[in-house]
């Protein structure tokens, strides 16, 4: 295991090097960094020429440039990162900038991607379950709308129409009842669509969700939910049934009463965590409190498994553990939106919760209090994301239900029909981890394109992030800046190959890296 | 299209209902035809091909097009009209992407003039957009033949002639992926962009390898088949081996991957454009007429919808068609046809409805 990371890791290091070094070459190429100054009439310029000559290293040829550079960056390994200065920056070590910009840009991304997967594999299995139906058209026709849409101009669209408009009606939320009654008769027509099966299953389906989204809706209305939201235990308690029950329906136990028993005790045991958790969350300010409730109801969880687990013992305790360390993220939203009213009087009057400039509020950059800077992140992400998601989920999409689709013609699903498994437990246990597999691989491809899209995304919602920092570089012919920022999407992008290559082989018995 | 009628003895009538519906379609045809027939059945694709031509034909005859030069604005000398570098041939549509015009309605607002309206300084956006189509597609067309020729013989010689040739070239290949394809665009578009040729040119060096990694993969399958080895026997040569007998083979891959790289392409180019590293000013393209306009949403929206809109409508056509060449390339994963026109076709084949 350990060779296997190491030998890809040198291996993947070498092509990082031929990469860089072309990098390198092509910005130094790509313009002339005195340009400004040598058009300039003033006497001064020649002088100031010269010290930016010697500032750049310009007399040295790029080609040996690169190699100062390299020297400076390797002892990035000793952690000593010397990336040279920035001059455009006034003289900022490239490596203090990107430590800021590296912060926000990989939260968009990774954040961005992990939901683009999730959403694009849960659609993707759908459509290819209600393969030829119409809810299948309809999702391949929008993916391929989706596909083909410019990132900018999405972005674009979303500031005005996610933000701007929806801002306004934040200011004075009022759902009229034909609104919630028109939303609910969509998302009937979508369930049913998706649920499938006869004319009284489709009906029953379509009649319940009909009920229940309206119903939330207007209660939504009247209490006025949206001019101070907040979840509360009560909030925690539905969305850890929820957890649980998605838990129980993805490792198809759904019906396994001990099993039951186990994630039912687990989701009692994070409620009635709720009170005391409270003090957890007030003394520890720290996102690494997190972590450690993470940790705490996964442990909660084990222990409900062991006892309640009966003949499936291993199983309870693992889904109960994972219940509980997922229960975990209500517990924090409940946190931060405990902020919300003091938020909306902190950030500036006219911009509105949903931010479309920056990645925080400068006031609120350097709060002592976690929840709230935490609060302040995910408004001012919501927009961005949600424009790299657009794309990226329409290929995934698309991908999974291409690849379910092979892998429900095979053999072994067959086979397991055969001996009457529940169709449940056929595609969750046999097909959909044979479909995470090529998933796996085109995971890192799209990182990179997510990367690309981020540059072009902080334009539109002006964030400082690192594609802020690569246009200033490329557009001033600041080749470390560029440099600085291509290093860190290169090794990102090849921790991502590495774990694309884990998830591969812990996913596939076949292949065993040990051997490789 | 002449559907071949069945009408034999009855041994051939036994032997043919053992062949399925989808195999007697398609008996004694050839390869193109097959697909021809199977692509000009999937009505998407064949309504984008169609859309994309009428796109296509509008932007090119409307405001007519520039020849070499350097695209420069300049001042004629005789009548001090602003003119462009270069051999301009002109269309039918009586502005130009390059000129002032007087406003004609408050604010700009479409009319039956200019039917997208102008921006502030009186600019006509029909004639803008168009010449933005056609730099677009200009660029596209360069990056997929580009890509194309360079990704299948990179690819084929690699996956033919493996070794430390192999090696190289998808070390190559690898070193080339990692970089994020945005930054190695932007970096190239800012030394030698600004105009469609160039950057098109220079992004086709780069967009190659996602196919040649294809390619070598369906190489290093077929090159161990039988026909390869007949091939060598009867005394063909590595060269005809390649082209002539494997790469017919693994057509599929290559137009539907050259498809999808065109698709991305337009997106890549445009996206360079809004951030100043593709075509930049005096020559348009259509995500540099977003950039532009980009705050004038509030104020002056149809500066803004209608190159977004062609773009969309481009990419996805060019999606459409890759969608419909799969389908014809691969039939595993068409879509069901109708209950009735599969009845018919039953019908047809068993002689049965006559």
């Amino acid at each position: 295991m350990l060779s296997f990371i190491t030998r890809r890791l040198v291996a993947t290091l070498a092509v990082l090097l031929v990469a860089s070094f072309v990098v390198y070459m092509l910005t130094a190429n790509s313009g002339d960094p005195l340009e400004a100054l040598r058009t300039q009439n003033d006497p001064a310029s020649v002088a100031k020429r010269a010290t930016l000559t010697e500032k750049l290293d310009l007399d040295t040829p790029p080609f040996f440039r690169y190699f100062k550079w390299l020297g400076g960056a390797a002892s990035c390994v000793i952690g000593q990162c010397n990336l040279g200065v920035s001059v455009i920056r006034g003289d900022e070590p490239v490596a203090n900038a990107l430590g800021n910009a590296m912060q926000s840009t990989l939260s968009l991304v990774i954040l961005a991607t992990v939901l683009s997967i999730l959403f694009g594999v849960a659609i993707g299995m759908t459509t290819a379950l209600r393969q030829y139906s119409g809810y299948d058209y309809t999702v391949t026709f929008a993916a391929f709308i989706f596909y083909s849409l410019p990132i900018f101009w999405v972005a674009v669209l979303l500031k005005e129409f996610g933000a701007i408009r929806f801002n306004e009606f934040l200011g004075d939320p009022s759902i009229p009842w034909w609104i919630a009654l028109t939303v609910g008769c969509v998302l009937a027509l979508v369930v049913q669509a998706v649920v499938g099966g006869h004319l009284r299953l489709r009906i029953r389906t379509a009649g319940i969700s009909f009920a229940l989204t309206s119903g939330i809706l207007i209660l939504l209305d009247i209490t006025q939910w949206l001019k101070s939201p907040s979840i509360g235990i009560i909030g925690v308690a539905l969305m850890g049934i929820g957890v649980g029950a998605l838990m129980l329906f993805i490792t198809s136990n759904l019906t396994k009463r001990t099993l039951q028993f186990s994630v039912g005790a687990t989701v009692i045991a994070v409620v009635a965590m709720w009170f005391p958790l409270q003090f957890v969350w007030f003394y520890f300010n720290n996102p690494l409190a997190i972590v450690v409730v993470a940790l705490l109801l996964a442990g909660l969880g084990v222990v409900a498994g062991f006892f309640l687990g009966g003949d499936d013992r291993t199983e309870a305790m693992r889904v109960a553990a994972i219940t509980g360390a997922l229960s975990t993220a209500p517990l924090v939203l409940d946190q931060m939106f405990m902020r919300w009213g003091d938020y909306v009087q902190i950030i500036p009057l006219r911009s509105g919760v949903i931010s479309t400039i920056g990645a925080n509020t400068p006031v609120l950059a350097n709060s002592d209090d976690t929840w709230m800077r935490m609060l302040d992140s995910s408004t001012h992400l919501i927009l961005p994301t949600a424009a790299l998601m657009i794309i990226s989920v329409a290929g995934y999409t698309r991908y999974t239900r291409a690849t379910l689709l092979e892998v429900l013609n095979q053999d072994y699903v067959r086979t397991a029909r055969a001996k009457g498994l529940p169709e449940t437990t056929v595609i969750m246990r046999h097909a959909f981890r044979n479909t995470l597999i090529p998933i796996a691989t085109i995971v890192a491809f799209d990182f990179g394109a997510v990367i690309g899209g981020a540059i072009i995304t902080e334009r539109v919602f002006a964030w400082q992030g690192m594609g802020a920092l690569f246009n200033q570089g490329l557009r001033e012919v600041d080749v470390n800046l560029v440099m600085g920022v291509f290093l860190v999407t290169g090794v990102a992008a090849v921790v991502f190959n590495i774990l694309a290559d884990l998830a591969y082989s812990a996913l596939d018995p076949r292949i065993r890296i040990t051997e490789a | 299209m002449a559907r071949k009628k069945i009408s034999a003895p009855n041994t051939e009538q036994i032997a043919l209902s053992e062949l399925t519906i989808e195999q007697r379609q398609i008996e004694g045809l050839s390869l193109s035809t097959v697909v021809r027939r199977r692509f000009f059945q999937h009505k998407a694709a064949v309504t984008s091909l169609i859309v994309l031509g009428i796109i296509v034909v509008l932007a090119f005859t409307s405001v007519g097009t520039i020849i070499g030069g350097t695209g420069r604005l300049a001042a004629d000398t005789d009548s001090g009209e602003i003119i462009l570098d270069g051999l301009r041939i002109s269309g039918w549509w009586p502005f130009d992407w390059y000129k002032n015009y007087p406003i004609t309605t408050p604010g700009g607002l479409p009319s039956w003039e200019h039917p997208f309206g102008q921006d502030t300084l009186g600019k006509d956006i029909f004639a803008r957009v168009m010449r933005g189509i056609q730099q677009s597609l200009t660029v596209v067309t360069l990056i997929g033949i580009l890509a194309t020729v360079l990704g299948v013989v990179i690819g084929a010689v690699a996956g033919f002639i493996r070794g430390w040739l192999d090696n190289l070239l998808m070390r190559m290949t690898d070193a080339i992926i990692i970089i994020p394809g945005l930054i190695l665009g932007a970096v190239l578009g800012r030394t030698i962009g600004g105009n469609a040729i160039s950057l098109g040119i220079l992004l086709g060096l780069v967009s190659w390898t996602g196919l040649a990694r294809l390619v070598r993969g369906e190489f290093l399958a077929l090159r161990e088949r039988e026909f390869v080895d007949a091939a060598r026997v009867a005394g063909a040569s590595n060269f005809r081996i390649i082209f002539r007998h494997i790469l017919p083979n693994s057509i599929g891959i290559v137009v539907v991957n050259a498809t999808l790289l065109m698709s991305a392409a337009i997106l890549t180019e445009t996206a360079l454009s809004f951030l100043g590293f593709g075509i930049t000013a005096p020559d348009i393209s259509l995500g540099q007429i977003i950039s532009q306009y980009n705050e004038a949403f509030k104020t002056r929206p149809w500066l803004f919808w209608w190159p977004g809109f062609f773009i969309v409508v481009v990419a996805l056509c060019i999606n459409f068609i890759g969608d419909g060449l799969r389908d014809a390339f691969d039939p595993r994963q068409r879509r069901m046809p109708k209950l009735t026109s599969l009845s018919r076709q039953i019908r047809e084949l068993t002689g049965g409805g006559r």
